[in-house]
């Protein structure tokens, strides 16, 4: 069964069968991963550009690393060294890559909304790697194979997701997609970073709650997903200090406690140790952190193969 | 070009003089010459304007039309010409031109463009502070004496406070308002569409409704401790029309305008898909981006409530071409604004066909209660004034298409809906300068004169 799209911009309107269907896939790129040579000819042909508007190692790597292993032709632009910085307009941009011949398109943008701008342009898909605030669809999907890895199901699940959840794409993109899985969500951190409005925005789903109070949260937790806590929010005005914020909202092995015997400890990375997490606790026995990017490669994978499907079809 | 019509069989609403019924008006010489049943002067072409509405011509006090500096955008022969197919006779330019309009010579330019080319009366503003700079005053006198009608900093607030203080006390050398695009920077924050839900989904950066609310507090402290006239620009929230409502209470010179799109579109546009070249795109739609933004239902209501209850004395436009590269990136990256002028009648006639805000109170919005805010003497039908008249076709539905607006700006965020009311002629100074397709116009023999009457109002050109 291909994927009826031709982008991945963000989960919001994924049903539960597409996202079981790309949890699937991705069980399978893991199987090709697992072997002696890891390489598969299925993209070979396609030309993949990977278009980083805004530095990222993990994210990066991982779609590149990814398309390699499907035989694809990558190409890596990043906006400084691209004509973006001499001022080439994001359409401009695209209407090169279009003539170029490119394929799919993974774009990470600063901006909410430029992957979307870009899809509308472009015949190639768009892979949204991350955009602004807004959203960051494979990590999301990452998160979740992870999940359902370890315990089975994210049907029924209480995560917690803590930090600045405000300014989070990968908080966002997640909301999406454990949503409609049928998690229970919990939202951690101050009021600054997480506005009691957030809920409305989500359309106030019975399965999604707000909490300040950490270890209030934390009570019977079968996931707690930690966020980057960004040094520009003490600046902004937005939280007095790295201390009182750790002091409220980093998580400790005390803390931990309160959650379920083997709750999983997650993060996207890249990790403030010390501020919103212990390196105890980062590198302990709960923490999949290191699978969440192991599993990246395989999700975006998948990812490629089933957006090239639908390509294939179409053409 | 002919200036002397029978416009027979019409309903005449005109609010300036608390008219509305079966009338025929007679212009002569460019002026309306009488207003009464079954007149019947001789040698005069007859408009059949049986069915369709005769109101003045309508007066915008808001709007930019980016001559001189912006040509790409829009001219001033162009602009107006908008104008009048939406039914506007007279238009109050901004003064955030290239240069800006903080100049008596500046002012003498737009005014000498226009007689040269525009095709509806143009009133121009000034800036309040020099090139916009918000630290020192414009030479309010003499502005006002080569032709300035009020004075705006629009585009920027005057955001420091003190100078907002003085700006109103200066002003009242002249006895011309100051008008203030409210927007505490500090708030605002770099927001780029209004802070509420959908902002929070779109991962946009909001701007709350309190930057705009702390601003008009201020203000209308700032005009009562003065006794000069503030003007708001268009007013965006509930709470502002809270505090001006209660200001005026206070007997405040305080006046405010509102936009059709402020009272008609929700910031949840933001989210919506338009269809592109490709397929539907998901939100992030550009064309939605404007300044203020689009706020909530419960501000569209508010908005409506203050029209009706005389909180908000002005319709005006905003109107604000951009070029379609202005529109075409990303949504932070895109300018602000919407080409508003010949969407903005059926946009607010809107709110009368469906019975909340009465036709008569619409128009008094669009003409009388304009030009009295700043002091222009149009916007009436009075017998002897200069016949600036709009025909409305109020059964009459159209489909907005930014392809045929004679405004440069196809910014739209309503292209593609069909909207009810059309403006089916334009008069300025008793000439007819624009015609809707459909619309003739006969002479007594029943004879189309139809051809010459749209030729010579193809060329835009007068006034």
């Amino acid at each position: 069964m291909p994927l009826a799209r031709k982008d991945l911009l963000d989960l919001d309107d994924f049903s539960s069968d597409e996202l079981m269907l790309l949890l699937e896939t991705t069980s399978a790129m893991t199987e090709i991963l697992s072997r002696p040579i890891r390489r598969v000819p299925t993209l070979r042909g396609k030309t993949i550009v990977n278009m980083f508007y805004e530095a990222s190692t993990r994210t990066r790597s991982s779609f590149e690393l990814a398309a390699k292993n499907l035989s694809a032709d990558l190409v890596n632009v990043s906006a400084s060294q691209s004509s973006v910085e001499k001022g080439e307009s994001l359409i401009d941009t695209m209407r090169t890559l279009q003539a170029l011949g490119a394929d799919m398109l993974v774009m990470r943008h600063w901006e909410a909304g430029a992957p979307y701008l870009a899809a509308s342009w472009l015949n190639a898909s768009v892979i949204n790697a991350g955009d602004g605030w807004h959203a960051h669809p494979s990590q999301a999907l990452l998160d979740l194979y992870t999940v359902r890895r370890h315990l089975g199901t994210i049907e029924g699940i209480k995560l917690v997701i803590v930090g600045d959840i405000l300014h989070s794409r990968v908080a966002r993109s997640n909301l999406w997609g454990f949503g409609a899985l049928g998690a229970q969500i919990v939202l951690c951190g101050p009021p600054t970073l997480l506005p009691a409005t957030l809920l409305g925005a989500f359309g106030d789903p019975p399965w999604l709650s707000l909490s300040y109070d950490l270890d209030e949260a934390l009570a019977d937790a079968d996931v707690v997903m930690m966020l980057r806590l960004q040094r520009e929010r003490m600046a902004g005005g937005l939280l007095p200090s790295a201390r009182e914020y750790s002091a409220r909202f980093g998580l400790t092995g005390q803390r931990m406690r309160r959650a379920r015997p083997n709750a999983l400890i997650m993060h996207p990375g890249p990790m403030n140790q010390g501020v919103e997490i212990t390196p105890e606790l980062a590198y302990g026995a709960q923490a999949v952190i290191e699978e969440q990017v192991t599993n990246g490669v395989a999700v975006r994978m998948a990812i490629f193969y089933l957006l090239a499907g639908t390509a294939e079809r179409l053409a | 070009m002919n200036d002397n019509w029978l416009i027979q069989g019409a309903r005449v609403i005109d609010p300036a003089n608390n008219l509305d019924a079966a009338r025929d008006v007679h212009v002569r010489d460019g002026r309306i010459a009488a207003i009464g049943e079954s007149l019947s002067p001789a040698d005069v072409p007859v408009i059949d304007a049986g069915g369709l509405v005769v109101a003045p011509g309508f007066v915008d006090l808001h709007c930019h039309l980016r001559e001189p500096g912006f040509e790409y955008k829009e001219t001033i022969a162009s602009g107006t010409r908008a104008a009048v197919r939406g039914g506007f006779t007279t238009v109050c330019s901004m003064a955030n031109t290239e240069p800006v309009v903080d100049t008596p010579a500046t002012v003498a330019y737009i005014l000498e463009r226009a007689r040269a080319a525009a095709a509806a009366r143009v009133y121009p503003l000034a800036a309040v502070t020099q090139g916009l700079d918000g630290a020192q005053l414009v030479e309010m006198a003499a502005l006002a004496a080569a032709g300035a009608v009020a004075f705006s900093d629009d585009g920027m607030p005057v955001a420091d406070a003190r100078m907002m203080r003085h700006a109103l006390e200066y002003s009242l050398l002249v006895g011309k308002p100051i008008v203030n695009h409210c927007e505490d920077p500090a708030l605002a924050h770099g927001g780029v569409m209004h802070e509420g839900l959908t902002s929070l989904r779109l991962g946009l950066r909001g701007t709350p409704a309190e930057a705009e609310e702390t601003m008009v507090a201020r203000d209308a402290l700032l005009a009562r401790r003065t006794g000069a006239h503030v003007h708001i620009a268009h007013v965006s929230t509930q709470g502002s029309v809270e505090i001006i409502r209660a200001a005026k209470r206070q007997g405040i010179r305080i006046t405010a305008e509102v936009t059709p799109h402020h009272l008609t579109l929700t910031d949840a546009l933001v989210a919506k898909s338009p269809q592109t070249e490709v397929g539907a795109a998901l939100g992030y739609d550009t064309r939605t981006k404007v300044n203020p933004p689009l706020r909530t239902k419960a501000d569209v209501e508010a908005l409506i409530e203050g029209l009706n209850d005389g909180t908000l004395n002005a319709i005006a436009t905003d109107h604000a071409p951009h070029s379609t590269t202005d529109k075409l990136c990303e949504y932070s990256e895109a300018a602000s604004g919407i080409s508003c002028l010949e969407t903005a009648f059926s946009q607010v006639y809107q709110l009368a066909r469906d019975g909340r805000v009465p036709l008569a109170t619409l128009l008094s919005k669009l003409t009388c209660e304009p030009s009295r805010a700043f002091g222009l003497p149009t916007g009436t039908l009075r017998v002897g004034a200069p016949a600036d008249v709009a025909i409305l076709d109020l059964a009459a539905a159209w489909t907005v298409d930014p392809r045929t607006f004679a405004s440069k700006g196809k910014n739209t965020p309503i292209a593609g809906a069909t909207l009810p009311g059309k403006v089916a002629m334009t008069f300025v100074d008793g000439r007819l300068l624009h015609a809707a397709d459909g619309y003739g116009v006969f002479d007594e023999s029943g004879v189309s004169d139809e051809s010459a009457v749209r030729g010579e109002a193809g060329q835009g050109g007068t006034r």
